[in-house]
C-alpha cells in the first residue's frame, strides 16, 4: 500500500484531464462529457483513497510524510521548488474531498437540466434533451475546479497552495455565473472573484514576506514551517508603519495570510460572497460550500498552523485575533441563519458560522479539532446542500405539474413549452413574475419561488428519501448527541472550556444553540406540516443519480464523527505524531464533562425549541412567529445586517468614482491637455517662426531685394542708351575728377 | 566580417525582414504579396528559435556576437551580440511579427503593398534595437522603428487616425532626442559607442567634485530615462498610447503593445542601470514610484473605459507599471552601499538582498514577455470583434458568450492571464515583480498591490461581463458582418486565420503560465549576470 503514497501527485491529473478532454473534444455531446467528468473524479478518487488509507493504516505515519519535487522555477541563484507531499492532514483531506466529489459530479449530471429562466425556442435542441444548453461547459467546469482542490490539497508549498487556491477562484467565478443570462449571477460571481481576492491578495503579500524572510529562500512547507525557521521569524523584528509597533515578523504574516483564509472561507468581514454564490447550480453550492472552496481556507490554517502557533506564543494578539474573528462570525452569521427563507441561503449562512468554528478552534490552538470538525462537516453539509437542491428540483416540478394540469388559463413562464424540467434559482422574480410578489411583515415573498421555504411544507411524505437524508444532515448540523457533528462540535466545545477561553466558548454556545434552531426551523418549514403550496403538494422525489449520493453520504453523516470521540481518539492518535514531528504545540486539553453536557442541553434544547415552533409547519400566510417575537431585531438579521448596502455605498461607489475621476485627470482635465497644451504650444511656436520668418527673415531678404530692385529701377535710368548723355557723364565725371586730383595741388600753391 | 562560430546567424534574422520587404516590392498582386510577407516571416521566427536553442547557459554573456568597422571617425560599429535578456525578446518579436502579417493578409484590403513593406521595416527596427551593441547603431535603430508604425498608424488606423500618428511620432521623438543627447555626453566622457565597452568605462564616476559628477550623471541618466520612459510609457508621460492603440490596425496594436513598449524597458536594462549605476540607485524611487502609480492609476483607469480597445491600451499603462516596479526595485541595490541599507533597513541578508534583486528584475523581463503574449492575443481578440460589429463600445455588446463561444472562451484565458491568475502566464510576472519589490521597496509594493484587485475589477467587470454575459440583444449593433464584409445576422464565431493566430499566444499563455522555466532561465542568467556585473563581481 506504501507505493500509493508516492502517486499523490497523480490525483489532480484525472479531473484536469477530463477538463481538457471535454473542452476540446467532447463538448457537443452532453452523455459523454458528463461520463468523462464522472470519470475523470472516480479514477481520482481511486487514487485519492488507498493513498488515505495507506496514511491511516501506516504505523507513526505522521513522522515520516511523504514528500517529493518535481521541478524548479530558477529565482536568482537558487530555485523555487515545486513538488507534493502525504501527510496526516492532507490524507483526511483527501478521504473526504475526493469521495464527496464523485457524489457531487454523479448528482450534478442528474441535476442540470433544463433552466426555467432561459427559453426553450432559443435552444431548441437542449430543450428537448432536457438538459442545460452548458451542459458539457459545465462538466468541464466543475472538472477543473476538482483540479484546484486536489491540486491545493496534495500541494507541498506555500506557492502550488496558493496557485490551486486561485484557479478554485476562477471556477467559482465561472460556476457562480454559470447561468449569465440573470443579472443576479452575474454580479454574485463577480462579487465572488472580488471579494475572495481581496483577502487572496493580503495573502500573496504575507506569503511574499514569509519567503522573503524565511531562512530557506523558497516556500516548501517542510522548510517554512521548520521549527528553526519559525524560530528565526519569531526572533526577527519589523516595526509596521502607521501604527507604529514593533513586533516579531511572524505576527504580521500570520495575520496576512489568515486573511485569506477569511476571503475564501467567507468569514467577517468579506462573508459577503458566499450567500450570493447560491445563484450557481446547487451541485456547485455544495462543491463550494463544502467539499472544496471553504474548506481550503481552513485547510490553509491547518497547514500553517505551525505559524500561527509560534505567533500565538510570541505575540498572543494574533491567535486572538484569529479566535475572535471565527467566534464572532459563528455567532454573527449563526442569527442571520434564524431569519432567512431561502432554503440555500440558511445553509449558506449555516457554513459561514460552523467555518467560524473551525476558523475560532485554530486560534484557541485547537489544531486537531479544526480539522476534524473540517471533515465531518464537509461530509453533512454536502449531504445539506444536495438535499435542499433535491427539494428545489422536485418544487419546480410541482411548479410544472401545476402549470401544466391546473392553470391552462394562466400565462405560465419559461417552463410551459412541453413542460420541461427545470428550476428556476431565487431571481426568478426577475422574469415576469413580479406581480406574483407579495409583500409581507416576515419579508417579500415570491409565489412561484421554489428556494422560498415559505412555498414548502409537509415535503417528507412526497419525498422521502431527499426528506430523511435531509434531517439526517440536520442533525449532525446540529450537534445531535452521537451523530458526526455532535463528536467534532464537542471536541472543539470542549477545548474551548479547557483551555479557558471563556468567551469564544460563550459565543459558540450560543451559535451552537441557534444553530440546532435554525435547523429545526429549516426542518420543520420544509417537511413537516402540510404543503402550504400547489407546487409543494405534486413536488415529486428526485431521480436516482440524485438521491443516490444523498443516501451514500447519510452513513457519514451520521458515523464520522467515532473516528474523535473522547474515549477513542483515533483522529488525535493519528495526528500526534505530525504535531511531535513538527515540533509545534496544539491545545490539549482533559476530558470534561461540562462542556459536553452544555453541547447536549443547546443541541437538543435548540432543536425542541425550534420544533415547538415550526414542527407543524407554518399555516397558509402564517406570518414567522419569531418575527413577531424579535420585532425590529429580526429585520436587522434578515437584512444581514445591511452589510451589502454598506460596502455598496462605500468602498464599490469609492471605486467607480476613483475610477471616472482619475479617468477625466488622464483624457479630460489634466494629462492629456498638458500634453495637447504642449502641443498646441509647438505649433502656436510653429506659427510664430513661421510668422518670424515671412516677417522678419524674409523680410530682410525681400528689403534686400526690394532695396536693389529699387536701385535698380533709378540707376536704370542712367542707362537709357542715348550717347549723348553717356558722354556728358563722362565729361562731367571726368572734370570733377580731375578737379579732386588737381584739388591738393591748387591748396598747396596757395 | 568572420562568418565563422555563427556569426552569420543575427545579421541575417536582423536583414531578411528587408529583403522580404525589397521581395515585396516586386509583388504582383495582393496574394503574392501577402503569402510572400508571411512566408518570408517565417524565417527569421525559425532561426530565432535556432537562436534561443543555441545560447549556451554555462557561457552566458553575449553570444552569437558580430563586429565590424561602421563609421571608424567616431568609433562607431556594427556590433551585434544578444545575451539572456535579448534572445527571449527577438524571439517575441519574430513570433509576434509572424502572428500579425498572418493576421493582416486576412483583413488588410487596401493598399497592401506598402502595408507589408511597412511591417518587414518595422520588424527590422525593432530587431536591430534588441541585438545592438553600439549606441549609434542602437539609436538609428530606435529611431527607424518610428517611422513605419507611424504609417500604419496614419494610413491604416481608425477615425482619429491623424491625431495619434502624430502625437506618437512627437512625443517618442522628444525623447529620442533628450536620449540622443545623454548617449553624445557618455559618448564623450568614454570616448567609446560600445555600450558594453562605455558601462565598463564608468562614464562621469572620475568627476572628481562631487558636486558637478552627481549633476552631470543626473543629467544624461534622465536623458535617456525619458528616451526610455516615454516609450515604455510610463505614467505620467503615457498620454500618446491609449490613442495610438486605439486607432493603430489590430496588427500595429498588437506589435506596439507587444513589442514597441518593450524597447523603452528593455532600453532601461540594457543601458541605463548598467552604464549608471550609482546614478540609478540614486534615483531608484524614482522609478519605482512611477511603476507603482502607473499600475494602480491604469488599473484604476480602465475601469472607466466604455471603448473596448482603450481599454486594453490603458491596461498595458497598468502592466508595464511592473516592469518600472521591478526595474526600480531592483536600481535601489546597484551598488554596495545600497545593498546595505536594504538590508539595515528591512533585516536582510546580504544574499537575500540580491536574490531579490534577481528576482525583481526576472520579475521585470518575464513581464516584458508575457505581456508580449497576453495584450497582443487581447488585441487580436479586440480585432476579431471590431471586424464584426465596427463598433468597439461595450455598451454595444452583451451575450456574446453563447453566440461566440470560441471568441469568448479565448477572451477568458487572456483576460484571466492578464489579470495575474495562477496557472497562466501573468502570474509569475507578477509575482516575481511582487516578491523582490517586496523585499527591496515594501512601501511602493504594498501600494501596488491595489492594482491587482483593480485589473480583476475591469477583465471581469467590464469585458467579460458587459461583452459575453448576460441575454444577446439583437437591436444594439446596427450591422453585423462576417470577418471579410459580408452582411451577416448577428455575431458570427472566429474564423480559421484568426484561430491559427491566436492559438500560438494561447499556448504559450498556458505553457508558461504552469512552467515559466524555459523562458525564465535566460532572464534569470542574464539578470544574475547583471548584478554580478554591477556589484563588480566579473
Amino acid at each position: 500500500m506504501q507505493g500509493f503514497l508516492n502517486l499523490a501527485w497523480l490525483v489532480p491529473v484525472p479531473t484536469f484531464l477530463a477538463f481538457a478532454a471535454i473542452v476540446l473534444f467532447a463538448n457537443r455531446n452532453k452523455t459523454v462529457s458528463a461520463l468523462i467528468a464522472i470519470g475523470g473524479a472516480v479514477l481520482s478518487f481511486l487514487l485519492s483513497w488507498p493513498i488515505a488509507f495507506s496514511a491511516f493504516t501506516a504505523d507513526h505515519f505522521g513522522q515520516h510524510p511523504v514528500e517529493a519535487q518535481l521541478f524548479s522555477i530558477p529565482t536568482g541563484t537558487s530555485d523555487l521548488w515545486i513538488g507534493y507531499q502525504v501527510d496526516p492532514a492532507n490524507a483526511l483531506m483527501l478521504f473526504m474531498s475526493s469521495f464527496l466529489l464523485v457524489m457531487i459530479f454523479i448528482y450534478a449530471s442528474g441535476y442540470m437540466t433544463f433552466p426555467a429562466h432561459l427559453s426553450p425556442a432559443t435552444y431548441p435542441i437542449a430543450a428537448a434533451q432536457g438538459k442545460d444548453p452548458r451542459y458539457s461547459r459545465f462538466m468541464a467546469y466543475i472538472s477543473l475546479f476538482a483540479t484546484g482542490m486536489m491540486g491545493l490539497v496534495v500541494s507541498n508549498s506555500l506557492l502550488t497552495f496558493f496557485i490551486f487556491w486561485e484557479i478554485m477562484g476562477l471556477c467559482s467565478y465561472l460556476l457562480i455565473g454559470f447561468w449569465y443570462e440573470k443579472k443576479s449571477a452575474q454580479a454574485a460571481s463577480i462579487k465572488a472573484f472580488m471579494t475572495t481576492r481581496v483577502g487572496d491578495v493580503f495573502m500573496l503579500v504575507g506569503l511574499m514576506f514569509l519567503y522573503i524572510h524565511s531562512q530557506s529562500g523558497n516556500l516548501l512547507f517542510s522548510d517554512i514551517l521548520s521549527a528553526e525557521n519559525l524560530h528565526h521569524l519569531a526572533t526577527l523584528s519589523v516595526t509596521v508603519p502607521l501604527i507604529n509597533v514593533t513586533v516579531p515578523w511572524v505576527a504580521p504574516i500570520a495575520i496576512l495570510i489568515f486573511f485569506g483564509t477569511v476571503g475564501k472561507s467567507a468569514q467577517f468581514p468579506l462573508h459577503v460572497w458566499l450567500p450570493d454564490a447560491m445563484e450557481g447550480p446547487t451541485p456547485v453550492s455544495a462543491m463550494i460550500h463544502a467539499a472544496t472552496m471553504v474548506s481550503a481556507g481552513v485547510f490553509l490554517l491547518v497547514r500553517m498552523f505551525p505559524l500561527f502557533a509560534t505567533a500565538g506564543e510570541v505575540a498572543p494578539g494574533t491567535m486572538h485575533f484569529v479566535a475572535f474573528i471565527g467566534a464572532f462570525t459563528a455567532l454573527f452569521a449563526s442569527t442571520i441563519a434564524i431569519a432567512q427563507w431561502d432554503i440555500k441561503r440558511v445553509l449558506a449562512y449555516s457554513t459561514i458560522s460552523q467555518l467560524g468554528y473551525m476558523v475560532a478552534a485554530i486560534g484557541i490552538g485547537a489544531y486537531v479539532p479544526a480539522l476534524f470538525h473540517l471533515i465531518t462537516h464537509a461530509f453533512f453539509k454536502a449531504l445539506l446542500f444536495l438535499g435542499s437542491g433535491s427539494v428545489i428540483h422536485g418544487v419546480e416540478h410541482g411548479l410544472h405539474h401545476v402549470h401544466e394540469h391546473g392553470h391552462h388559463d394562466e400565462p405560465a413562464p419559461g417552463g410551459e413549452h412541453g413542460g420541461k424540467e427545470g428550476h428556476t434559482p431565487t431571481e426568478a422574480a426577475g422574469h415576469g413574475h413580479t406581480g406574483l410578489v407579495i409583500h409581507r411583515k416576515d419579508g417579500d415573498l415570491n409565489l412561484e419561488d421554489p428556494q422560498d421555504m415559505r412555498n414548502m411544507g409537509g415535503l417528507l411524505s412526497r419525498m422521502p428519501r431527499t426528506g430523511w437524508t435531509f434531517i439526517i444532515g440536520g442533525l449532525a448540523l446540529s450537534g445531535f448527541p452521537l451523530t458526526a457533528g455532535f463528536w467534532s462540535k464537542d471536541e472543539i466545545l470542549g477545548n474551548a472550556w479547557g483551555g479557558g477561553n471563556t468567551l469564544v466558548f460563550g459565543a459558540l454556545v450560543i451559535s451552537a444553540f441557534l444553530t440546532a434552531f435554525y435547523t429545526a426551523r429549516q426542518i420543520g418549514l420544509t417537511f413537516l406540516g402540510k404543503p402550504r403550496t400547489e407546487m409543494a403538494k405534486h413536488a415529486p422525489e428526485s431521480v436516482p443519480s440524485m438521491t443516490w449520493p444523498l443516501i451514500l453520504i447519510t452513513p457519514f453523516a451520521l458515523l464520522l464523527g467515532f473516528i474523535g470521540t473522547p474515549w477513542g481518539n483515533w483522529i488525535e492518535g493519528f495526528m500526534e505524531p505530525y504535531i511531535e514531528h513538527l515540533e509545534f504545540h496544539a491545545l490539549h486539553v482533559e476530558f470534561s464533562f461540562i462542556p459536553m453536557l452544555v453541547s447536549i442541553v443547546v443541541a437538543v434544547g435548540g432543536l425542541v425549541a425550534g420544533y415547538y415552533v415550526y414542527g407543524q409547519g407554518l399555516a397558509e400566510g402564517q406570518v414567522d412567529p419569531l418575527r413577531n417575537w424579535l420585532g425590529p431585531l429580526w429585520l436587522v438579521f434578515h437584512n444581514k445586517y445591511w452589510i451589502d448596502e454598506f460596502y455598496k455605498g462605500t468602498v464599490v461607489a469609492f471605486s467607480h468614482w476613483l475610477s471616472k475621476v482619475l479617468y477625466w485627470f488622464d483624457d479630460l482635465w489634466v494629462i492629456d491637455p498638458i500634453v495637447d497644451g504642449i502641443g498646441q504650444l509647438g505649433v502656436w511656436l510653429a506659427r510664430l517662426a513661421a510668422e518670424f520668418d515671412r516677417l522678419v527673415v524674409d523680410g530682410l531678404v525681400n528689403l534686400a531685394g526690394w532695396l536693389s530692385n529699387r536701385a535698380g529701377g533709378i540707376l536704370r535710368n542712367t542707362q537709357d542708351g542715348q550717347v549723348q548723355v553717356y558722354l556728358l557723364l563722362l565729361v562731367v565725371s571726368m572734370t570733377v575728377w580731375l578737379l579732386l586730383k588737381a584739388l591738393p595741388i591748387f591748396l598747396k600753391l596757395v | 566580417m568572420d562568418f565563422s562560430n555563427n556569426q552569420w546567424l543575427l545579421p541575417l534574422i536582423l536583414f531578411w525582414p528587408a529583403i522580404a520587404g525589397i521581395l515585396v516590392l516586386f509583388g504582383k498582386n495582393d496574394r503574392v504579396i501577402k503569402w510572400g510577407s508571411i512566408l518570408a516571416s517565417l524565417l527569421p521566427l525559425g532561426l530565432s528559435i535556432m537562436l534561443m536553442a543555441g545560447y549556451d547557459f554555462t557561457k552566458g554573456g553575449m553570444q552569437f556576437e558580430v563586429k565590424a568597422d561602421w563609421i571608424p571617425a567616431i568609433n562607431a560599429s556594427f556590433h551585434l551580440g544578444v545575451d539572456g535578456l535579448s534572445v527571449p525578446l527577438i524571439f517575441l518579436t519574430t513570433l509576434l511579427s509572424t502572428l500579425s502579417i498572418y493576421y493582416s493578409a486576412g483583413t488588410i484590403t487596401h493598399r497592401v503593398k506598402e502595408y507589408f513593406i511597412m511591417f518587414h521595416l518595422l520588424e527590422l527596427s525593432m530587431l536591430g534595437v534588441f541585438m545592438s551593441l553600439d549606441y549609434v547603431l542602437f539609436y538609428v535603430f530606435w529611431e527607424i522603428s518610428l517611422v513605419p508604425m507611424y504609417l500604419l498608424i496614419g494610413i491604416w488606423g481608425g477615425k482619429n487616425r491623424n491625431y495619434a500618428s502624430i502625437k506618437f511620432f512627437i512625443y517618442t521623438l522628444i525623447g529620442s532626442v533628450a536620449m540622443l543627447l545623454a548617449i553624445l555626453a557618455t559618448y564623450f566622457a568614454t570616448g567609446t559607442f560600445d555600450i558594453i565597452g562605455a558601462a565598463a568605462a564608468k562614464p562621469f564616476m572620475d568627476i572628481q567634485n562631487e558636486a558637478t559628477r552627481h549633476v552631470i550623471s543626473s543629467l544624461v541618466f534622465w536623458g535617456l530615462f525619458f528616451g526610455f520612459a516615454f516609450k515604455v510609457p510610463s505614467f505620467p508621460f503615457h498620454t500618446w498610447l491609449p490613442d495610438a492603440h486605439t486607432e493603430a490596425p489590430t496588427a500595429g496594436s498588437v506589435i506596439l503593445a507587444g513589442v514597441m513598449l518593450k524597447l523603452g524597458a528593455y532600453g532601461l536594462l540594457r543601458i541605463v542601470l548598467p552604464t549608471f549605476p550609482e546614478t540609478s540607485q540614486y534615483w531608484s524611487m524614482w522609478i519605482v514610484a512611477i511603476g507603482a502609480i502607473a499600475i494602480v492609476y491604469g488599473a484604476f483607469v480602465c475601469v472607466a473605459q466604455t471603448d473596448l480597445k482603450r481599454l486594453i491600451a490603458y491596461s498595458s499603462v497598468s502592466h508595464m507599471g511592473y516592469v518600472m516596479l521591478g526595474i526600480g526595485a531592483a536600481a535601489s541595490v546597484l551598488t554596495p552601499a545600497g545593498v546595505q541599507t536594504a538590508m539595515a533597513h528591512f533585516n536582510l541578508t546580504q544574499e537575500e538582498v540580491l536574490k531579490s534583486a534577481a528576482m525583481a528584475i526576472n520579475g521585470a523581463t518575464l513581464q516584458m514577455f508575457n505581456h508580449g503574449i497576453i495584450t497582443g492575443a487581447l488585441f487580436l481578440l479586440v480585432g476579431v470583434i471590431y471586424e464584426r460589429a465596427h463598433t468597439r463600445e461595450l455598451a454595444k455588446f452583451g451575450g456574446l458568450s453563447t453566440k461566440t463561444p470560441y471568441f469568448y472562451a479565448m477572451m477568458l484565458i487572456a483576460g484571466f492571464a492578464s489579470l495575474g491568475l495562477p496557472g497562466l502566464a501573468g502570474f509569475w510576472a507578477e509575482f516575481f515583480t511582487f516578491r523582490g519589490a517586496f523585499a527591496l521597496v515594501p512601501y511602493w509594493a504594498a501600494f501596488g498591490v491595489i492594482g491587482i484587485v483593480m485589473t480583476a475589477v475591469y477583465i471581469l467587470w467590464r469585458v467579460i461581463q458587459n461583452v459575453f454575459l448576460g441575454e444577446y440583444d439583437a437591436t444594439k449593433v446596427a450591422h453585423w458582418t462576417t470577418v471579410d464584409g459580408q452582411h451577416a445576422d448577428g455575431p458570427t464565431d472566429m474564423v480559421g486565420f484568426e484561430k491559427l493566430t491566436l492559438w500560438p499566444l494561447i499556448a504559450g499563455i498556458f505553457i508558461l503560465g504552469i512552467y515559466p522555466t524555459p523562458i525564465l532561465d535566460y532572464f534569470n542568467a542574464s539578470a544574475v549576470r547583471f548584478l554580478a556585473f554591477v556589484h563588480g563581481l566579473l
